[in-house]
């Protein structure tokens, strides 16, 4: 059963949809009880650092969550914001993350004049994704694999070898991390169709 | 190659709760089922969605939210709504439903600050702004109309843009009401001043008659929204009603002529 984090952030219904059309066991969690009978969990984010960490820590299911991850690893996928959430801190914000993968949270540069222009905030839209290392999260998706972003901060791993794969927007990036059963994407898989359809497959067996 | 590929957005406007395609923002023509259009998009891997509800504002009334949530569950692609949000908590409402991004019309002229107070709480990146602009009937210049092109809001599509991005907008939609419909091509220039305004993705509305209008504008533009409505709904010049939508191939020969 894969657990979808609901605390009250994030297109929770975009992926009970792709694991609905999968037919992949899965629930939308809202309380401790729910979350600890997963084998998998889902944590969605949009918007703000801090405002997402103030609604996970209110939501009561923190310690719950750190439990599963942390001493029963189990697996567990942070999406956009839920991925910057697995960092130590982020430029957005003054509040703590998880710190489940060291590192930090990083605005992307901002250029006066030209440049900018060029390369408009928020990163908008489709992109390449590279493959960086091998992973179970990211088999069958070749070199053209293109995923949907909307983001203007980006992950900055303290390891590279968290690195699983980079995208390039202003600077190289890393857009998907993995440490061990704690993984985060920057896109997102839920609105990436076929690509995104792949990487959700390889969470539910990785 | 690694880069940022343009994105190409069908452009749903609702009424009466049928979807609709209107020409210079009137004789609006029924075209079909919103529902059976963003299933065709699924199919056809369309790079994002918007569905602009144009009764809404006009009737003073609220977002027809259990459409947007029937609409939301069934799409795969980002999803913009836009039509009557007035309040943060609609917003916020219409986000729970599965929906990326909020569009704002006639909100972003008459209480920017709402933007600012939406942004914080949900980012930047799912609140937009739709401009409809129309050329001055004397002289040069664009103003802004709202209530479906009916109100003349008396301020530049380029100052409102300004105004957007220092609300917390995360996107500007520019739409032209001269080109609505026509099928004739982009308003380039006016795509083009606007971009050159802001520091937030732009994507342009109104005129696309075919995937060279697409390529034209991207190749001058770079990192832009592509949207269209009549094109994704009618094909040829007796503009008989069929979705349709550029394949993968059809997209990489439109990015690759531009490099």
């Amino acid at each position: 059963m894969i657990a979808i984090v609901d605390y009250g952030l994030g297109n929770l219904r975009a992926f009970s949809n792709v694991y609905r059309r999968l037919d992949v066991p899965h629930c939308l969690a809202d309380t401790p009880a729910k979350l600890a009978q997963s084998t998998r969990i889902i944590l969605p984010g949009v918007g703000s650092f801090d405002y997402a960490m103030s609604k996970l820590n209110g939501s009561g299911m923190r310690e719950t969550l750190e439990s599963m991850v942390l001493e029963r690893r189990v697996p567990v996928l942070g999406v956009c914001v839920g991925m910057q959430m697995l960092a130590d801190s982020s430029e957005e914000g003054v509040g703590k993350g998880l710190g489940w993968i060291p590192g930090r949270v990083r605005r992307f540069p901002v250029h006066d004049g030209g440049a900018s222009r060029k390369y408009p905030l928020p990163h908008m839209g489709w992109n390449n994704v590279i493959v960086d290392r091998e992973a179970a999260l990211l088999s069958g998706l070749d070199a053209g694999a293109r995923f949907y972003f909307l983001h203007s901060y980006y992950y900055e791993c303290a390891d590279s070898r968290w690195s699983l794969a980079s995208s390039e927007y202003i600077l190289k990036f890393s857009c998907v991390i993995g440490r061990e059963n704690i993984y985060g994407v920057q896109c997102h898989p839920e609105k990436s169709h076929r690509d995104g359809i792949e990487l959700l497959k390889n969470f539910a067996s990785v | 190659m690694n880069m940022l590929i343009p994105r190409i957005i069908p452009v749903l406007l609702v009424s009466k709760k049928g979807l609709v395609k209107t020409v210079q923002f009137k004789e609006s023509k029924y075209v079909g089922d919103p529902i059976n259009a963003v299933r065709i998009f699924n199919e056809q891997e369309a790079d994002e969605l918007a569905v602009l509800d144009i009764d809404a504002t006009v009737e003073g009334r609220e977002p027809d939210y259990r459409m947007i949530e029937n609409l939301a569950s069934e799409c795969r692609m980002p999803l913009c709504y836009g039509g009557g949000i007035k309040t943060i908590a609609q917003a916020i409402k219409i986000l729970g439903l599965g929906v990326e991004k909020v569009a704002f019309g006639s909100a972003a002229v008459d209480s920017p600050e709402l933007m600012k107070g939406l942004s914080g709480q949900v980012g930047r990146q799912s609140v937009v702004v739709v401009i409809d602009a129309k050329k001055k009937f004397w002289g040069g210049g664009y103003d802004c109309y709202t209530h479906n092109g009916r109100k003349n809001r008396g301020i530049s599509p380029f100052d409102l843009a300004k105004v957007a991005e220092d609300h917390g907008a995360g996107e500007v939609v520019v739409n032209s009401i001269d080109k609505d419909g026509m099928m004739t091509g982009y308003d380039l220039e006016l795509i083009h001043n606007v971009r050159s305004q802001v520091n937030i993705p732009v994507t342009a509305l109104g005129g696309a008659g075919s995937l060279d209008d697409l390529g034209r504008l991207i190749s001058r533009e770079q990192i832009i929204g592509a949207a269209a409505g009549s094109l994704f709904v009618f094909k040829g010049k007796y503009r008989a009603v069929l979705i349709n939508y550029p394949s993968r191939e059809d997209k990489r020969r439109l990015v690759a002529g531009i490099a």
